[in-house]
Protein backbone atom coordinates (compact mmCIF):
# COMPACT_ATOMS: atom_id res chain seq x y z
CA UNK A 1 0.00 0.00 0.00
CA UNK A 2 1.42 3.14 -0.78
CA UNK A 3 1.15 6.73 0.95
CA UNK A 4 -0.50 9.40 -0.85
CA UNK A 5 0.01 13.07 0.42
CA UNK A 6 -1.44 16.10 -1.52
CA UNK A 7 1.13 19.10 -0.21
CA UNK A 8 0.39 22.61 -0.61
CA UNK A 9 2.86 25.93 0.09
CA UNK A 10 2.06 29.45 0.17
CA UNK A 11 4.41 30.79 2.77
CA UNK A 12 6.14 33.53 0.55
CA UNK A 13 5.76 34.63 -3.13
CA UNK A 14 5.16 30.70 -4.97
CA UNK A 15 1.41 29.17 -4.54
CA UNK A 16 2.26 25.84 -5.27
CA UNK A 17 0.82 22.11 -4.74
CA UNK A 18 2.01 18.78 -5.12
CA UNK A 19 1.34 15.12 -5.20
CA UNK A 20 3.58 12.84 -3.54
CA UNK A 21 3.76 8.98 -2.96
CA UNK A 22 6.04 7.45 -0.10
CA UNK A 23 7.97 10.57 0.51
CA UNK A 24 9.93 10.15 -2.35
CA UNK A 25 7.85 9.68 -5.81
CA UNK A 26 6.76 12.99 -6.89
CA UNK A 27 3.87 12.83 -9.21
CA UNK A 28 3.00 16.16 -9.65
CA UNK A 29 4.72 19.62 -8.58
CA UNK A 30 3.09 22.75 -9.58
CA UNK A 31 4.77 26.22 -8.69
CA UNK A 32 2.68 29.18 -9.80
CA UNK A 33 5.69 32.23 -9.25
CA UNK A 34 4.63 35.52 -8.29
CA UNK A 35 8.23 36.79 -8.91
CA UNK A 36 7.43 39.05 -11.98
CA UNK A 37 4.97 40.60 -9.87
CA UNK A 38 7.42 41.78 -7.20
CA UNK A 39 10.35 42.63 -9.21
CA UNK A 40 8.59 45.70 -9.58
CA UNK A 41 8.74 46.62 -6.09
CA UNK A 42 12.73 45.07 -5.78
CA UNK A 43 11.51 42.72 -3.24
CA UNK A 44 8.30 40.22 -1.94
CA UNK A 45 5.43 42.85 -0.91
CA UNK A 46 3.56 40.47 1.48
CA UNK A 47 0.25 41.90 0.74
CA UNK A 48 0.54 41.28 -3.28
CA UNK A 49 1.92 38.19 -2.23
CA UNK A 50 -0.90 37.48 -0.07
CA UNK A 51 -3.70 38.22 -2.32
CA UNK A 52 -2.03 36.37 -5.72
CA UNK A 53 -1.84 33.51 -3.41
CA UNK A 54 -6.05 33.55 -2.91
CA UNK A 55 -6.60 34.32 -6.70
CA UNK A 56 -4.06 31.01 -7.79
CA UNK A 57 -4.34 28.65 -4.89
CA UNK A 58 -7.73 26.24 -6.71
CA UNK A 59 -5.88 26.37 -9.64
CA UNK A 60 -2.49 24.80 -8.40
CA UNK A 61 -4.44 22.41 -6.05
CA UNK A 62 -6.42 21.18 -9.11
CA UNK A 63 -3.54 20.84 -11.89
CA UNK A 64 -2.03 18.78 -9.00
CA UNK A 65 -4.26 16.18 -8.40
CA UNK A 66 -5.21 16.17 -12.80
CA UNK A 67 -1.31 15.85 -13.59
CA UNK A 68 -0.42 13.05 -11.21
CA UNK A 69 -3.40 11.41 -12.47
CA UNK A 70 -5.14 10.89 -9.14
CA UNK A 71 -8.50 10.68 -7.48
CA UNK A 72 -9.05 12.12 -4.71
CA UNK A 73 -9.59 8.37 -3.23
CA UNK A 74 -5.81 7.66 -3.41
CA UNK A 75 -5.12 10.67 -1.56
CA UNK A 76 -4.18 9.33 2.47
CA UNK A 77 -3.73 13.08 3.90
CA UNK A 78 -3.26 17.08 2.71
CA UNK A 79 0.33 18.39 4.28
CA UNK A 80 0.66 22.12 4.19
CA UNK A 81 3.43 24.39 5.57
CA UNK A 82 2.29 26.20 8.43
CA UNK A 83 5.42 28.03 9.43
CA UNK A 84 7.47 30.14 9.03
CA UNK A 85 7.10 32.93 6.80
CA UNK A 86 5.31 35.80 5.89
CA UNK A 87 2.00 35.17 8.00
CA UNK A 88 -0.81 36.83 5.54
CA UNK A 89 0.75 34.28 2.75
CA UNK A 90 0.74 31.29 4.86
CA UNK A 91 -2.42 31.82 6.39
CA UNK A 92 -4.23 31.55 2.53
CA UNK A 93 -2.27 27.92 1.74
CA UNK A 94 -3.36 26.90 5.62
CA UNK A 95 -7.50 27.93 5.44
CA UNK A 96 -7.62 26.34 1.81
CA UNK A 97 -5.80 22.70 3.11
CA UNK A 98 -7.98 22.63 6.14
CA UNK A 99 -11.10 23.34 4.07
CA UNK A 100 -10.39 20.56 1.57
CA UNK A 101 -8.95 17.55 4.02
CA UNK A 102 -12.02 18.96 6.22
CA UNK A 103 -14.42 18.09 3.31
CA UNK A 104 -12.75 15.25 2.22
CA UNK A 105 -12.50 13.95 5.14
CA UNK A 106 -8.86 13.41 5.24
CA UNK A 107 -6.07 13.76 8.25
CA UNK A 108 -4.44 17.08 7.98
CA UNK A 109 -0.47 17.69 8.27
CA UNK A 110 1.50 21.05 9.43
CA UNK A 111 4.44 20.95 8.20
CA UNK A 112 7.41 23.34 8.81
CA UNK A 113 8.44 24.96 5.92
CA UNK A 114 12.39 24.88 6.62
CA UNK A 115 11.97 20.81 7.40
CA UNK A 116 10.41 20.63 3.65
CA UNK A 117 13.64 22.34 2.43
CA UNK A 118 15.79 20.11 4.11
CA UNK A 119 13.49 16.56 3.06
CA UNK A 120 13.84 17.94 -0.91
CA UNK A 121 16.78 16.17 -0.71
CA UNK A 122 15.09 12.49 -0.42
CA UNK A 123 13.26 13.31 -3.45
CA UNK A 124 16.22 12.70 -6.13
CA UNK A 125 18.51 11.06 -3.23
CA UNK A 126 16.87 7.16 -2.77
CA UNK A 127 20.15 6.39 -0.45
CA UNK A 128 20.20 9.61 1.57
CA UNK A 129 18.69 8.74 5.13
CA UNK A 130 19.47 10.85 7.95
CA UNK A 131 21.12 11.58 10.19
CA UNK A 132 23.11 14.46 8.41
CA UNK A 133 23.95 17.53 8.52
CA UNK A 134 22.06 19.93 6.85
CA UNK A 135 22.77 24.06 5.34
CA UNK A 136 19.69 25.75 4.27
CA UNK A 137 19.93 28.77 2.92
CA UNK A 138 17.40 30.81 1.26
CA UNK A 139 16.03 34.55 0.90
CA UNK A 140 14.08 34.22 4.31
CA UNK A 141 16.36 31.84 6.14
CA UNK A 142 19.63 30.38 7.11
CA UNK A 143 19.95 27.38 9.69
CA UNK A 144 22.73 24.91 9.83
CA UNK A 145 20.49 21.67 10.88
CA UNK A 146 21.44 18.53 12.41
CA UNK A 147 18.70 16.29 11.19
CA UNK A 148 18.36 13.62 13.75
CA UNK A 149 15.79 11.16 11.86
CA UNK A 150 12.90 12.01 9.60
CA UNK A 151 10.85 14.21 11.90
CA UNK A 152 13.57 15.01 14.44
CA UNK A 153 16.12 18.56 14.03
CA UNK A 154 18.46 20.01 15.75
CA UNK A 155 19.57 24.19 14.80
CA UNK A 156 23.37 23.59 15.34
CA UNK A 157 23.48 27.04 13.86
CA UNK A 158 21.98 29.95 12.38
CA UNK A 159 22.32 33.69 10.83
CA UNK A 160 22.84 36.55 13.35
CA UNK A 161 20.94 38.99 11.16
CA UNK A 162 20.63 38.55 7.26
CA UNK A 163 19.96 35.62 5.55
CA UNK A 164 22.36 34.66 3.00
CA UNK A 165 20.02 34.89 -0.16
CA UNK A 166 18.89 38.47 1.99
CA UNK A 167 22.62 39.09 1.32
CA UNK A 168 23.21 37.94 -2.28
CA UNK A 169 19.73 40.48 -3.16
CA UNK A 170 21.26 43.42 -1.58
CA UNK A 171 24.17 43.87 -2.79
CA UNK A 172 22.92 42.76 -6.35
CA UNK A 173 20.66 45.84 -6.07
CA UNK A 174 23.68 47.85 -4.62
CA UNK A 175 25.84 47.13 -8.13
CA UNK A 176 22.58 47.11 -10.11
CA UNK A 177 21.79 43.49 -10.96
CA UNK A 178 18.06 43.77 -9.57
CA UNK A 179 16.41 41.38 -7.72
CA UNK A 180 15.87 38.59 -7.34
CA UNK A 181 19.79 38.45 -6.82
CA UNK A 182 20.95 35.17 -6.70
CA UNK A 183 21.28 33.89 -9.86
CA UNK A 184 22.11 37.40 -11.04
CA UNK A 185 24.76 37.46 -8.91
CA UNK A 186 25.53 33.76 -9.72
CA UNK A 187 26.30 34.42 -13.41
CA UNK A 188 28.17 37.76 -13.20
CA UNK A 189 30.23 36.04 -10.81
CA UNK A 190 31.77 33.30 -13.31
CA UNK A 191 33.13 36.40 -15.23
CA UNK A 192 34.80 37.97 -11.91
CA UNK A 193 38.04 37.11 -9.95
CA UNK A 194 36.67 35.82 -6.66
CA UNK A 195 40.13 36.64 -5.18
CA UNK A 196 40.06 40.71 -6.53
CA UNK A 197 38.86 41.65 -3.37
CA UNK A 198 39.08 40.66 0.08
CA UNK A 199 35.89 40.54 1.57
CA UNK A 200 35.37 39.69 5.65
CA UNK A 201 34.02 36.22 6.76
CA UNK A 202 32.52 36.74 9.81
CA UNK A 203 32.75 33.43 12.67
CA UNK A 204 31.37 33.74 15.92
CA UNK A 205 33.54 33.03 19.11
CA UNK A 206 30.52 32.48 21.04
CA UNK A 207 28.77 29.74 18.69
CA UNK A 208 31.15 28.24 16.44
CA UNK A 209 28.45 27.35 14.05
CA UNK A 210 26.81 30.61 13.73
CA UNK A 211 27.33 33.17 10.71
CA UNK A 212 26.35 36.61 10.17
CA UNK A 213 26.26 38.49 6.82
CA UNK A 214 25.59 42.44 7.56
CA UNK A 215 29.20 42.81 7.95
CA UNK A 216 29.82 41.47 4.78
CA UNK A 217 27.24 43.22 3.15
CA UNK A 218 28.48 46.50 4.78
CA UNK A 219 31.94 45.99 3.89
CA UNK A 220 30.55 45.24 -0.08
CA UNK A 221 28.85 48.88 0.47
CA UNK A 222 31.86 50.48 1.80
CA UNK A 223 33.99 49.38 -0.72
CA UNK A 224 31.58 50.79 -3.48
CA UNK A 225 31.18 53.61 -1.77
CA UNK A 226 34.92 53.75 -1.57
CA UNK A 227 35.46 53.30 -5.25
CA UNK A 228 33.12 55.86 -6.24
CA UNK A 229 34.98 58.63 -4.00
CA UNK A 230 37.92 57.51 -5.86
CA UNK A 231 36.49 57.70 -9.09
CA UNK A 232 37.59 54.58 -9.47
CA UNK A 233 35.71 52.21 -11.96
CA UNK A 234 33.94 49.32 -9.90
CA UNK A 235 34.62 45.44 -12.17
CA UNK A 236 30.92 44.19 -10.84
CA UNK A 237 31.97 41.17 -11.95
CA UNK A 238 34.83 40.42 -9.02
CA UNK A 239 32.79 42.59 -6.72
CA UNK A 240 30.01 39.95 -7.30
CA UNK A 241 32.55 37.02 -7.12
CA UNK A 242 34.58 38.61 -4.68
CA UNK A 243 31.40 38.65 -2.22
CA UNK A 244 29.97 35.39 -3.29
CA UNK A 245 33.19 33.25 -2.61
CA UNK A 246 32.95 34.79 0.85
CA UNK A 247 29.72 33.68 1.55
CA UNK A 248 30.29 30.08 -0.32
CA UNK A 249 33.25 30.26 2.29
CA UNK A 250 31.20 31.09 5.57
CA UNK A 251 28.82 28.80 4.81
CA UNK A 252 31.26 25.56 3.60
CA UNK A 253 33.25 26.12 6.50
CA UNK A 254 30.52 26.18 9.08
CA UNK A 255 28.62 22.98 7.80
CA UNK A 256 31.52 20.84 7.18
CA UNK A 257 33.30 21.60 10.89
CA UNK A 258 29.41 20.61 11.97
CA UNK A 259 29.12 17.87 10.37
CA UNK A 260 32.77 16.72 11.54
CA UNK A 261 31.76 17.81 15.31
CA UNK A 262 28.14 15.89 15.05
CA UNK A 263 29.91 12.74 13.56
CA UNK A 264 27.53 12.71 10.40
CA UNK A 265 29.20 10.95 7.47
CA UNK A 266 26.88 13.20 5.25
CA UNK A 267 26.09 16.79 4.32
CA UNK A 268 23.19 18.14 2.31
CA UNK A 269 22.35 21.54 0.82
CA UNK A 270 18.89 23.24 0.79
CA UNK A 271 17.04 26.03 0.16
CA UNK A 272 17.14 28.79 -2.61
CA UNK A 273 20.58 29.57 -2.17
CA UNK A 274 21.44 26.19 -2.71
CA UNK A 275 20.92 26.51 -6.80
CA UNK A 276 24.13 28.94 -6.54
CA UNK A 277 26.50 26.58 -8.53
CA UNK A 278 29.38 28.01 -7.11
CA UNK A 279 28.41 27.11 -3.75
CA UNK A 280 27.34 23.46 -4.76
CA UNK A 281 31.22 22.92 -6.25
CA UNK A 282 32.75 24.97 -3.53
CA UNK A 283 30.86 21.92 -1.03
CA UNK A 284 31.08 19.46 -2.93
CA UNK A 285 35.16 19.53 -2.93
CA UNK A 286 35.34 20.07 0.81
CA UNK A 287 33.26 17.49 1.67
CA UNK A 288 35.03 15.12 -0.12
CA UNK A 289 38.04 15.95 0.79
CA UNK A 290 36.88 15.58 4.16
CA UNK A 291 35.14 12.04 3.30
CA UNK A 292 31.80 13.19 3.21
CA UNK A 293 28.88 12.52 0.95
CA UNK A 294 27.23 15.60 -0.69
CA UNK A 295 23.83 16.22 -1.51
CA UNK A 296 21.72 18.80 -3.03
CA UNK A 297 18.26 19.40 -4.98
CA UNK A 298 17.71 20.27 -8.53
CA UNK A 299 17.40 23.84 -9.23
CA UNK A 300 13.35 23.17 -9.29
CA UNK A 301 13.45 21.33 -5.84
CA UNK A 302 15.75 23.95 -4.22
CA UNK A 303 13.18 26.93 -4.74
CA UNK A 304 9.73 27.24 -2.66
CA UNK A 305 7.67 24.05 -3.80
CA UNK A 306 5.18 22.12 -2.34
CA UNK A 307 6.81 18.42 -3.49
CA UNK A 308 9.14 19.29 -0.92
CA UNK A 309 6.12 19.69 1.61
CA UNK A 310 4.60 16.39 0.42
CA UNK A 311 7.99 14.95 1.63
CA UNK A 312 8.00 16.45 4.82
CA UNK A 313 4.48 16.10 5.21
CA UNK A 314 4.79 12.20 4.27
CA UNK A 315 7.51 11.61 7.16
CA UNK A 316 5.18 13.60 9.76
CA UNK A 317 2.38 11.83 8.88
CA UNK A 318 3.92 8.21 8.87
CA UNK A 319 4.81 9.39 12.44
CA UNK A 320 1.17 9.99 13.91
CA UNK A 321 1.39 13.80 13.19
CA UNK A 322 -2.02 15.57 13.00
CA UNK A 323 -3.63 18.88 12.79
CA UNK A 324 -6.96 19.93 13.93
CA UNK A 325 -8.77 22.23 12.18
CA UNK A 326 -7.52 25.62 14.14
CA UNK A 327 -4.29 24.89 13.05
CA UNK A 328 -3.01 28.34 12.16
CA UNK A 329 -0.09 29.75 10.35
CA UNK A 330 2.95 30.72 12.61
CA UNK A 331 5.31 33.07 11.15
CA UNK A 332 8.42 32.84 13.11
CA UNK A 333 7.92 28.91 13.64
CA UNK A 334 11.39 27.04 15.13
CA UNK A 335 12.73 24.22 13.38
CA UNK A 336 11.72 20.87 15.72
CA UNK A 337 9.04 22.72 17.87
CA UNK A 338 5.61 21.72 17.45
CA UNK A 339 2.95 23.75 19.19
CA UNK B 1 -32.10 25.16 -1.07
CA UNK B 2 -29.25 24.79 1.03
CA UNK B 3 -27.03 27.55 1.08
CA UNK B 4 -23.57 27.74 3.82
CA UNK B 5 -22.78 31.26 4.92
CA UNK B 6 -19.32 32.66 5.95
CA UNK B 7 -18.29 35.64 7.16
CA UNK B 8 -14.58 36.71 8.44
CA UNK B 9 -14.70 39.92 7.49
CA UNK B 10 -14.17 42.09 10.57
CA UNK B 11 -13.80 41.06 14.09
CA UNK B 12 -16.71 38.82 14.13
CA UNK B 13 -16.23 34.81 12.78
CA UNK B 14 -19.80 33.27 11.77
CA UNK B 15 -20.75 30.42 9.75
CA UNK B 16 -24.75 30.21 8.93
CA UNK B 17 -26.82 27.51 7.63
CA UNK B 18 -29.82 28.42 5.68
CA UNK B 19 -32.70 26.20 3.73
CA UNK B 20 -34.49 27.96 1.96
CA UNK B 21 -36.71 30.18 4.68
CA UNK B 22 -35.32 28.61 7.72
CA UNK B 23 -31.82 29.14 9.43
CA UNK B 24 -30.86 26.02 10.60
CA UNK B 25 -27.68 26.82 12.14
CA UNK B 26 -25.99 29.97 13.02
CA UNK B 27 -22.25 30.61 14.80
CA UNK B 28 -21.29 33.68 15.54
CA UNK B 29 -18.16 34.73 17.64
CA UNK B 30 -16.48 37.99 18.76
CA UNK B 31 -13.49 37.53 20.35
CA UNK B 32 -9.94 38.03 19.99
CA UNK B 33 -8.70 34.55 18.38
CA UNK B 34 -7.99 34.62 14.56
CA UNK B 35 -10.84 33.60 11.99
CA UNK B 36 -7.77 30.79 11.55
CA UNK B 37 -8.52 28.41 14.63
CA UNK B 38 -12.32 29.51 14.75
CA UNK B 39 -13.97 29.68 11.20
CA UNK B 40 -13.87 26.04 10.71
CA UNK B 41 -14.26 24.35 14.18
CA UNK B 42 -17.31 26.71 14.28
CA UNK B 43 -18.86 24.99 10.63
CA UNK B 44 -17.28 21.55 12.13
CA UNK B 45 -19.55 22.08 15.23
CA UNK B 46 -22.75 22.82 12.92
CA UNK B 47 -22.17 20.11 10.54
CA UNK B 48 -22.11 17.42 13.67
CA UNK B 49 -25.04 19.50 15.82
CA UNK B 50 -27.16 19.70 12.70
CA UNK B 51 -26.10 16.45 10.96
CA UNK B 52 -25.37 18.10 8.05
CA UNK B 53 -24.10 16.36 4.86
CA UNK B 54 -22.19 18.93 3.36
CA UNK B 55 -22.35 17.21 -0.12
CA UNK B 56 -26.20 18.33 0.12
CA UNK B 57 -25.07 21.98 0.23
CA UNK B 58 -26.23 24.10 -3.03
CA UNK B 59 -23.64 26.42 -2.34
CA UNK B 60 -21.59 28.70 0.10
CA UNK B 61 -21.90 32.34 0.45
CA UNK B 62 -18.90 34.32 2.10
CA UNK B 63 -18.97 38.17 2.66
CA UNK B 64 -16.26 38.68 0.27
CA UNK B 65 -15.27 42.53 1.17
CA UNK B 66 -14.80 45.25 2.00
CA UNK B 67 -13.35 44.17 5.42
CA UNK B 68 -10.09 43.06 7.14
CA UNK B 69 -7.40 42.30 4.35
CA UNK B 70 -6.50 39.20 6.28
CA UNK B 71 -9.91 38.17 7.40
CA UNK B 72 -11.54 38.30 3.94
CA UNK B 73 -8.44 35.93 2.60
CA UNK B 74 -8.82 33.04 5.38
CA UNK B 75 -12.82 33.22 4.45
CA UNK B 76 -12.31 33.38 1.10
CA UNK B 77 -9.20 30.52 1.38
CA UNK B 78 -11.57 28.39 3.04
CA UNK B 79 -14.40 28.74 1.06
CA UNK B 80 -12.66 28.05 -1.77
CA UNK B 81 -11.13 24.87 -0.67
CA UNK B 82 -14.55 24.09 0.13
CA UNK B 83 -16.25 25.19 -2.89
CA UNK B 84 -13.14 22.91 -4.71
CA UNK B 85 -13.25 19.78 -2.74
CA UNK B 86 -16.84 19.68 -2.47
CA UNK B 87 -17.51 20.51 -6.30
CA UNK B 88 -20.07 23.56 -5.14
CA UNK B 89 -20.23 27.45 -6.43
CA UNK B 90 -19.93 29.78 -4.08
CA UNK B 91 -21.52 33.18 -3.89
CA UNK B 92 -20.03 36.44 -3.22
CA UNK B 93 -21.73 38.41 -1.19
CA UNK B 94 -20.41 42.02 -1.28
CA UNK B 95 -20.12 42.87 2.72
CA UNK B 96 -21.75 46.20 3.25
CA UNK B 97 -24.51 44.48 1.29
CA UNK B 98 -24.65 41.51 3.35
CA UNK B 99 -24.61 44.04 6.97
CA UNK B 100 -27.38 46.21 5.58
CA UNK B 101 -29.65 42.91 4.92
CA UNK B 102 -29.48 42.59 8.98
CA UNK B 103 -32.17 45.00 8.86
CA UNK B 104 -34.13 43.47 6.35
CA UNK B 105 -37.51 45.27 5.59
CA UNK B 106 -36.84 48.32 7.77
CA UNK B 107 -38.28 51.69 6.60
CA UNK B 108 -35.13 54.20 7.48
CA UNK B 109 -31.73 54.21 5.28
CA UNK B 110 -29.58 51.44 6.54
CA UNK B 111 -26.07 52.69 6.49
CA UNK B 112 -23.68 49.93 7.47
CA UNK B 113 -19.86 51.40 8.86
CA UNK B 114 -16.98 49.52 8.93
CA UNK B 115 -13.88 50.88 10.77
CA UNK B 116 -11.38 51.48 7.55
CA UNK B 117 -8.63 53.57 9.59
CA UNK B 118 -7.34 57.13 8.70
CA UNK B 119 -10.91 58.13 9.34
CA UNK B 120 -12.48 56.23 7.00
CA UNK B 121 -15.25 53.64 6.94
CA UNK B 122 -16.22 51.16 4.12
CA UNK B 123 -20.04 52.39 3.63
CA UNK B 124 -23.27 52.03 1.94
CA UNK B 125 -26.78 53.39 1.85
CA UNK B 126 -29.55 51.48 1.37
CA UNK B 127 -33.16 51.02 1.64
CA UNK B 128 -36.12 48.51 1.97
CA UNK B 129 -38.78 48.71 -0.78
CA UNK B 130 -41.52 46.43 -2.38
CA UNK B 131 -38.86 44.41 -4.46
CA UNK B 132 -36.25 44.05 -1.85
CA UNK B 133 -33.03 45.69 -0.77
CA UNK B 134 -31.88 48.75 -2.73
CA UNK B 135 -28.92 50.13 -3.32
CA UNK B 136 -28.23 54.04 -3.11
CA UNK B 137 -24.97 53.93 -2.67
CA UNK B 138 -22.77 51.12 -3.34
CA UNK B 139 -20.41 50.22 -1.14
CA UNK B 140 -17.00 52.33 -1.05
CA UNK B 141 -14.19 53.19 1.34
CA UNK B 142 -15.49 57.12 2.50
CA UNK B 143 -14.46 59.60 4.99
CA UNK B 144 -17.13 59.86 7.75
CA UNK B 145 -18.05 63.35 7.63
CA UNK B 146 -18.11 63.23 3.95
CA UNK B 147 -20.18 60.29 4.42
CA UNK B 148 -22.72 62.32 7.33
CA UNK B 149 -22.63 65.12 4.35
CA UNK B 150 -24.10 62.95 1.81
CA UNK B 151 -26.87 61.38 4.25
CA UNK B 152 -27.50 64.75 6.16
CA UNK B 153 -28.21 65.96 2.25
CA UNK B 154 -30.66 62.26 1.94
CA UNK B 155 -32.82 64.48 5.00
CA UNK B 156 -33.97 60.91 6.11
CA UNK B 157 -33.45 58.89 9.14
CA UNK B 158 -30.46 56.14 8.88
CA UNK B 159 -30.05 53.38 10.66
CA UNK B 160 -25.92 52.57 11.65
CA UNK B 161 -24.67 49.47 12.35
CA UNK B 162 -21.35 47.83 11.89
CA UNK B 163 -18.11 48.21 13.79
CA UNK B 164 -17.59 51.96 12.63
CA UNK B 165 -19.97 52.95 15.68
CA UNK B 166 -18.17 53.03 18.38
CA UNK B 167 -15.37 53.87 16.78
CA UNK B 168 -16.92 57.10 14.73
CA UNK B 169 -19.76 57.59 17.42
CA UNK B 170 -18.67 60.99 18.46
CA UNK B 171 -18.03 61.83 14.92
CA UNK B 172 -21.61 61.58 14.08
CA UNK B 173 -22.53 63.36 17.07
CA UNK B 174 -21.48 66.03 15.79
CA UNK B 175 -22.02 66.21 12.40
CA UNK B 176 -25.74 64.05 11.93
CA UNK B 177 -28.38 66.56 10.73
CA UNK B 178 -31.06 63.62 10.59
CA UNK B 179 -31.81 61.50 13.00
CA UNK B 180 -30.01 58.60 13.17
CA UNK B 181 -30.32 55.55 15.57
CA UNK B 182 -27.10 52.75 16.03
CA UNK B 183 -28.44 49.06 15.58
CA UNK B 184 -28.55 46.82 18.98
CA UNK B 185 -25.85 44.20 19.64
CA UNK B 186 -28.03 40.83 18.13
CA UNK B 187 -28.18 42.97 14.58
CA UNK B 188 -25.32 45.29 14.69
CA UNK B 189 -22.30 43.06 13.32
CA UNK B 190 -21.90 40.42 10.48
CA UNK B 191 -24.13 37.56 10.38
CA UNK B 192 -23.18 34.69 8.59
CA UNK B 193 -27.35 34.45 8.36
CA UNK B 194 -28.05 37.25 6.22
CA UNK B 195 -25.05 36.51 4.02
CA UNK B 196 -26.13 33.00 3.40
CA UNK B 197 -30.06 34.54 2.84
CA UNK B 198 -28.75 37.22 0.38
CA UNK B 199 -26.87 34.94 -0.99
CA UNK B 200 -29.68 32.71 -2.06
CA UNK B 201 -31.29 35.70 -3.19
CA UNK B 202 -28.04 35.72 -5.55
CA UNK B 203 -28.01 32.07 -6.18
CA UNK B 204 -31.53 32.13 -7.41
CA UNK B 205 -30.76 34.99 -9.87
CA UNK B 206 -27.78 32.51 -11.06
CA UNK B 207 -25.07 35.11 -9.45
CA UNK B 208 -23.32 32.34 -8.44
CA UNK B 209 -19.72 31.34 -9.33
CA UNK B 210 -16.83 28.45 -9.39
CA UNK B 211 -14.93 28.46 -6.84
CA UNK B 212 -11.68 28.88 -8.16
CA UNK B 213 -12.55 32.30 -9.61
CA UNK B 214 -13.45 33.97 -6.23
CA UNK B 215 -11.29 37.23 -5.21
CA UNK B 216 -11.71 39.09 -1.95
CA UNK B 217 -13.54 42.75 -2.62
CA UNK B 218 -10.75 44.93 -1.25
CA UNK B 219 -11.93 48.26 -2.49
CA UNK B 220 -8.12 49.29 -1.53
CA UNK B 221 -4.74 48.28 -3.20
CA UNK B 222 -1.89 47.22 -1.41
CA UNK B 223 0.28 49.90 0.21
CA UNK B 224 3.07 49.27 -1.96
CA UNK B 225 0.83 49.62 -5.55
CA UNK B 226 -0.36 53.09 -3.98
CA UNK B 227 2.75 54.18 -3.60
CA UNK B 228 4.64 52.78 -6.30
CA UNK B 229 1.74 54.71 -8.28
CA UNK B 230 1.94 57.96 -6.75
CA UNK B 231 5.22 58.07 -7.68
CA UNK B 232 4.85 57.18 -11.23
CA UNK B 233 2.30 59.94 -11.07
CA UNK B 234 4.53 62.01 -9.83
CA UNK B 235 7.36 61.52 -12.14
CA UNK B 236 4.55 61.32 -15.05
CA UNK B 237 3.82 65.28 -14.03
CA UNK B 238 7.70 66.12 -13.19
Amino acid sequence: MSTTILSIESSCDETAAAIVVDGREVKSNIIYSQIELHKLYGGVVPEIASRKHVEKVNQVIRAAIEEAHVTWDDINAVAVTYGPGLVGALLVGVSAAKAVAYAKKKPLVGVHHIEGHIAANYIEHPDLEPPFMCMVASGGHSHLVYVKDYTTFEIVGRTRDDAAGEAFDKVARAIGLGYPGGSKIDKLAKEGNKEAIHFPRAFMEDAPYDFSFSGLKSAVLNYLNGCEMKHQEINRADVAASFQQAVVDVLTDNSVRAAKAYGCKKLALAGGVASNSSLRENMQRVASEQGLQFYYPSPIFCTDNAAMIGVAGYHNYMAGIRDGLDLNAIPNLKIGERR
Amino acid sequence: MRILGVDSSGMVASVALVEDDLLVAEYSVNYKKTHSQTLLPMLDEIVKMTELDLNTIDAIAVAAGPGSFTGLRIGAATVKGLGLALEKPVISVPTCHGLAYNLWGNDKLICPIMDARRSQVYTGIYEFAKDGMQVFLDQSAMDIRALAEKLNAMGREVIFLGDGCPVYASVLAECMQVPYAFAPAHLNRQRASAVASLGAEYFKQGKQEPADDLIPIYLRKSQAEREREEKLAAEGQA
